[in-house]
């Protein structure tokens, strides 16, 4: 069974694990067909469209489901390799081990904000930006620059205690829980993680930086704690919206999950604060 | 739905490569508007940002996007735009961070680009 570890608390051994891992799949090409994947929905999920993986409800089981493809792909390369989260409340400094040369490498330089060591520099040759909006073929990072400070635990539970999953109109207008951990409205909490990180994860493209599955890791963690908070509520739209996933619909672009199939997480990997 | 494909993406790097080479001066002139005009678009502008040229004008069918009616060129290449729901901006360059103008969206891709190339948007 896999087990999702915080990020912190990883050995030696499995942050080589895991940043090999992900090296071999940027080597085959399959990284960047998840990168490819995100960037289209990115582009085409609108506020009064179709909507499936962002500004809508379904942006927590869609991305548990792209999790689950991405932590698979890893396992197949190394089966001892799962997906770590980052707890932005608690390691929410560039200096924070996370950005060490022995795990994801720091933060890019001014001048162009490459990002200059850890296994994603360019200088070590195997981690070439090919699915961009721009020119540019390298890593880019900007930890704090376009805003200062990551949310706060006091935030998170702001959020965390909204009893209703979702609200029509079911985009980035709505109010409840989903769109406040999304960060369209609110203390702004995953919006602001992409900003704080900045270079790649500012983009739509920004699986192209490895630290997008850590942070989303974590989203899907507090979707969990959220379950397990409020009981009573569940997955909302139910039944009969245009352009959204409701809760018995299947999920492009696999088309055979349904969100009701996802809300319980533990078949598939268990947190090691469960 | 769009999808930015590799070989997409590889091939407009190859072509803009080319292009980014040739950008020239160009001065700010007019603002170029051109057909109808919802009276809730952004006004049209035509401007130099950081040496880059930004124009923002509305557009209407082959040339709306996503619904939003206006378009933004960075250098004379179109930059992903969309509206949110509450009226404010973003762009595929600057996605996370919503703006209140498309010419301010315009400016934060400038700002994020530092003199990169922005890539065609994929034909489809």
């Amino acid at each position: 069974m896999t087990v999702r570890k915080n990020q912190a608390a990883l050995t030696s051994d499995e942050k080589r694990r895991f940043t090999d891992a992900l090296l071999e799949l940027k080597r085959t090409g399959r990284y960047d067909a998840f990168v490819t994947t995100h960037n289209a929905f990115i582009l085409g999920d609108t506020d009064h469209g179709e909507r499936t993986g962002h500004r809508s409800p379904s942006f927590l089981p869609w991305h548990r489901r792209f999790l689950l493809e991405f932590e698979r792909a890893l396992q197949e390369v190394d089966a001892s390799v799962a997906l770590p989260y980052w707890d932005w409340t608690a390691d929410r400094s560039p200096r924070s081990s996370l950005w060490a040369p022995d795990f994801l490498g720091g933060t890019g330089r001014a001048l162009d904000g490459r990002v200059m060591d850890g296994p994603f520099a360019t200088g070590a040759g195997k981690w070439q930006i090919n699915v961009r909006v721009d020119g540019r073929t390298f890593l880019r990072r900007s930890l704090g620059t376009a805003v200062r400070e990551l949310p706060t635990r006091a935030e998170v539970e702001s959020v965390l205690a909204m009893p209703t999953y979702d609200m029509a109109p079911w985009n980035s207008a709505s109010d409840g829980f989903r769109n406040h951990l999304e960060g369209w409205r609110g203390p702004n909490l995953h919006n602001r993680v992409h900003v704080w990180v900045g270079g790649h994860m500012a983009t739509g493209a920004s699986p192209n930086d490895p630290v997008f599955w850590l942070h989303h890791a974590y989203v899907d963690k507090l979707w969990a704690q959220w379950q397990r908070r409020h009981p009573g509520s569940g997955y909302l739209p139910v039944a009969g919206t245009p352009d959204v996933v409701d809760l018995d619909e299947t999920m492009k672009p696999w088309n055979d999950t349904r969100p009701a199939d996802l809300l319980d997480h533990t078949p598939h990997y268990t947190f090691d604060t469960d | 739905m769009p999808a930015l494909s590799r070989r997409q993406a590889l091939t407009t790097a190859a072509a803009l490569a080319t292009a980014a080479a040739g950008i020239a001066a160009v001065p700010a002139g007019a603002a170029t508007a051109g057909g109808h005009h919802d009276p809730h678009s952004p006004a049209p502008f035509d401007e130099v940002y950081r040496g880059r040229r930004i124009q923002g004008r509305p557009a209407t069918g082959a040339h709306a996007q996503h619904g939003t009616g206006y378009t933004v060129l960075v250098d004379g290449v179109e930059l992903h735009l969309m509206r949110n729901a509450d009226g404010t901006w973003i762009s595929v360059v600057s996605h996370y961070d919503p703006v209140p103008t498309p010419r301010a969206a315009a400016r934060a891709a400038v700002d994020e680009l530092q003199g990169a190339a922005l890539l065609p948007l994929p034909a489809n």
